[in-house]
């Protein structure tokens, strides 16, 4: 069972969250060419290795914030707020 | 070393080594030292891998091939699935591509003199609600007119299919019917791997283990070879079947795919008398379960939901599967579970496969299974060794090119969105 810390409400249980994915992606510019936004919609690092994720605390403040977890060993590195400057 | 022999299998052989006691059976394939060069590599001893490189040298007489394998053949997803073969598929572009594997399953312990144990039981999806059997008579329409055998199914058929399932009104997913493919069924997993080893070793293919790719070599813009933890080898072309491993592969030639990994477990029960005699599948719980030819049920559900690289998931999934396979079969309550495992699944944005080219020339790409590679490992193997050996696509693997992602000519068949994990 994953341990994760929501920034409001402490540790918590894996079961009381909902995965998003990789928290890097940055939306283009509407402007943006279409290879530009087939980047930003399909294709993705996944590396093996520290990954920074989007979760959301859906069985509890319902408030987003982003993990920096490893995808090999699933060690929870840091959880922040969404925009913190340090979360990315 | 020892030489290949491609001796074939009969009742006669096996009557003959019974009475040494088994030990005197040949070994099957060789270990070789890789090469310095090869017309194809291989990445990836995993079906489709092996597969490949079987139908490279059989129908495209490219025998120069070496498949390089990390770790030990069939040691990856292709040892670890539930061993599910059907192409019950709506979309145009899988359902042709996964009857194709389906129709090669039916041949291929023949083909590979290697008994495979591929059982035609029957694939059972149950439908829960009226909206579901709806859907489920548009996608057994649809598989009809495209040549693949379906028939949907009314509770009391259910009822007697499966004389164990939980057919009351009381349950927490109530049986409303179903969708049958009774062409669908499963296969031994292990033998799959070990038939086109075996057979593509015979046809002077190289099967090399322990033999990790640490780079892939590119010369302006064509591939030249791989780096690896025994040497560098020299290829005309590169071929990746590498599954959850495929964005880090990719990468080493300066590529980024879309696609995610994954973690999918998967779990068995001590094993039983015959009670379970087709696959069924419940989409409203997600659940897959059939019982081997050991007895034991084996069953499987959801992902862990979160990108991982390791080959082990969480309990919080095993129970829930768990729960969904006693809500089917209440008779299985006391049932003891013997293990439970986890492969790195290579999840692709449609929730499709892809096998085509990449943007290099000379390096091709076999990946993006999901759920699903096992029953595609054939036709994926035949696929891919035509691209391969043609420098483009089967007519049949056009429409899982990399480029549909761009196109936006997607193979949904959730309409998840780009949602690897949704698929
Ligand atoms: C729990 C579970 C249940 C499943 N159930 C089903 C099912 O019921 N039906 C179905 O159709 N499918 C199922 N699947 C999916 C199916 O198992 C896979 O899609 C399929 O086996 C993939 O085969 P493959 O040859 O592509 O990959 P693999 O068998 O994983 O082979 C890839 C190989 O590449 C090797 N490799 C990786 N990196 C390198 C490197 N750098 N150098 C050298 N070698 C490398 C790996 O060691 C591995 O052996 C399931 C998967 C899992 C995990
Ligand atoms: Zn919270």
């Amino acid at each position: 069972m994953l341990v994760i810390r929501c920034p409001w409400c402490g540790e918590r249980a894996q079961i009381e969250f909902t995965y998003r994915g990789d928290a890097t992606v940055e939306r283009p510019d509407l402007e943006a060419n279409s290879d530009e936004w087939y980047d930003y919609v399909y294709t993705r690092d996944n590396p093996r290795g520290e990954h920074t994720e989007w979760w959301h605390h859906t069985g509890g403040c319902r408030k987003w914030f982003k993990v920096r977890r490893n995808t090999w060993t699933h060690e929870i590195i840091s959880s922040e707020p969404p925009g913190s400057p340090d979360s990315d | 070393m020892i030489k290949s022999v491609f001796k074939q299998y009969s009742g006669f052989s096996l009557l003959r080594n019974s009475l040494s006691g088994h030990r005197n059976w040949a070994r099957v394939w060789r270990d070789p030292e890789p090469k310095r060069s090869y017309d194809v590599i291989i990445i990836g001893a995993g079906g489709h891998g092996l597969a490949s490189a079987y139908y490279l040298a059989k129908l495209h007489g490219i025998k120069n091939v070496a498949v390089l394998e990390k770790g030990w053949l069939g040691g990856g997803n292709t040892g670890r699935n539930t061993t599910i073969v059907r192409s019950n598929y709506r979309q145009d572009g899988n359902a042709h591509f996964y009857e194709h594997s389906l129709k090669l399953w039916e041949g291929l312990s023949q083909d590979l003199n290697y008994n495979v144990m591929f059982s035609q039981r029957g694939v059972l999806n149950l439908a829960h609600s009226d909206s579901e059997m709806e859907k489920f008579s548009e996608r057994g329409n649809a598989m009809r007119l495209n040549g693949i055998d379906a028939e949907l199914l009314l509770p009391d058929q259910i009822r007697r299919e499966v004389p164990h399932l939980d057919c009351s009104q009381n349950t927490r997913y109530p049986i409303y019917g179903g969708l049958l493919q009774p062409r669908g069924g499963t296969a031994r997993h292990d033998a799959v791997a070990w038939g086109f080893a075996r057979a593509a070793d015979a046809l002077g293919v190289d099967i090399i283990q322990n033999c990790e790719v640490t780079g892939i070599r590119v010369q302006g813009e064509r591939v030249v070879g791989v780096d690896t933890t025994r040497g560098a080898i020299d290829a005309g072309k590169v071929g990746l079947a590498v599954a959850g491993n495929s964005s880090r592969l990719a990468a080493m030639a300066g590529l980024k795919l879309p696609i995610e990994s994954h973690v999918l477990q998967a779990m068995v029960s001590e094993p039983l008398k015959p009670i379970i005699h087709t696959v069924l599948t419940s989409s409203a719980s997600h659940v897959y379960i059939n019982q081997t030819d050991k007895g034991e049920v084996l069953f499987g559900g959801d992902l862990d939901l979160y990108n991982s690289y390791a080959q082990r998931g969480n309990l919080p999934r095993v129970e829930y599967v768990i729960q969904s396979v006693l809500t089917l079969f209440p008779c299985l309550r006391r049932v003891r579970l013997m293990r439970t495992w986890g492969g790195v699944m290579d999840m692709s944005m449609d929730g499709s496969p892809i096998i085509g080219k990449l943007p290099i020339d000379g390096l091709y790409f076999n990946g993006g299974w999901c759920y699903g590679g096992f029953k595609a490992t054939p036709g994926s193997g035949w696929c891919f060794a035509h691209t391969i050996a043609n420098d483009k696509p089967h007519a049949l693997n056009e429409p899982l090119s990399l480029e549909r992602f761009k196109s936006g000519a997607l193979l949904d068949e959730n309409g998840a969105g780009a949602f690897p994990n949704a698929h």
